[in-house]
């Protein structure tokens, strides 16, 4: 891919995302008051992250049961209440070892 | 002058446990660009430009999958969307010195932690306590990605593969409790889930791209759930 191309996407990526943050910050001063629209935007983000993790997270390593020993161990870590960083760390050294063995 | 530099580093105290987080979060980042044969300036620009994780998690998948630029536009449209929920319910807080160049820059560093910080904080908030905030992490992520894909190519491939999980286990981390607690969040995540291996699987859907499936997942199932249950506490 042309360096160019690359620039594009993340120019295209940044100003999207400034522009989300920025212009709420700017133009409004009170909040919004439709239970819909508040609603909605509460649950987005575990949405987008639940469609982003899976099935994708199965394919991120060659080996398919590498990957979904490392999910398996972020499953019991984050269900345990474990910090991001630890279950993060715990994810790939779960995958790294089960890749090792398998 | 006095007080705002105290501002200010009290917003880099607070800045500190999340910008460690973000080094490490940051670092398997780095390598899930590097894996998809990102070089090593563009992880660092993306990072450096958008300071999201989920966002560039998305923003990788689509350049891995050459998709469009329209694509990549409404992927970071519908990922980022929470922000401007974020950046609304910040104005609330905003103290009187708050003019319009400090909220055009402390705008591009609302991200998930910074905004749980600084809404946590009793009283108004200063610019100077915003940059003071922001600035740590920043350095962090960039700094994170920037030894993460520079490590992608010292790294034996196994390894990097591994660490390129790291994402995915924050990810994780970030929505398994919430929904272990809350009845909506977990109908919203397991429903979500289900519709994206009804996407990746169902060979109908075979022409509809990541960055897409994404989006039509997370609109439907926040929007079932928004109908279904309600929030009528949040958002304040």
């Amino acid at each position: 891919m042309s360096a160019a191309r690359l620039i594009l996407y993340i120019f295209v990526m940044a100003a999207v995302t400034y522009l989300i943050r920025m212009l709420p910050t700017v133009l409004f001063r009170k909040t919004i008051n439709s239970v819909f629209i508040r609603s909605f935007l509460y649950y987005i983000p575990y949405a987008v992250l639940a469609a982003m993790t899976i099935p994708w997270v199965f394919y991120a390593m060659q080996d398919i049961w590498a990957a979904v020993i490392g999910f398996a161990a972020a499953v019991v870590m984050a269900l345990w209440g474990k910090s991001l960083v630890a279950v993060a760390a715990v994810t790939c050294a779960a995958a790294l070892a089960a890749a090792l063995m398998l | 002058m006095q007080e705002k530099r105290h501002e200010f580093l009290r917003g880099a105290k607070d800045g500190i446990p999340i910008a460690l987080g973000y080094l490490v979060i940051s670092f398997g980042l780095g390598i899930s660009a590097k894996n998809i044969g990102l070089p090593v300036w563009a992880a660092v620009l993306m990072s450096v430009t958008n300071l999201t994780s989920a966002g560039e998690a998305a923003g990788i998948a689509v350049i891995a999958a050459s998709g469009s630029l329209v694509e990549m536009a409404l992927t970071q449209f519908v990922i980022n969307l929470r922000y401007a929920l974020m950046g609304l319910s910040l104005t609330q807080k905003l103290d009187g010195s708050y003019t319009l160049p400090h909220r055009l820059l402390t705008s591009y560093g609302i991200t998930d932690e910074v905004f749980a910080v600084s809404v946590s904080r009793p009283g108004k908030l200063s610019p100077p306590y915003m940059y003071g905030l922001i600035s740590l992490p920043v350095l962090g992520w960039t700094t994170g990605t920037l030894l993460g894909a520079a490590a992608g190519e010292l790294l034996p491939p196994l390894v990097g593969e591994a660490l390129g999980l790291a994402i995915y286990g924050m990810f994780i981390a970030i929505v398994l409790p919430p929904a272990k607690k809350d009845k909506g969040i977990c109908c919203c995540v397991v429903l979500s889930a289900l519709l994206s291996c009804c996407l990746r699987y169902i060979p109908v859907f075979s022409g509809i791209t990541q960055g897409f499936a994404i989006i039509l997942c997370a609109v439907i199932a926040s929007a079932l759930m928004a109908v279904l249950f309600p929030r009528k506490e949040e958002g304040q």
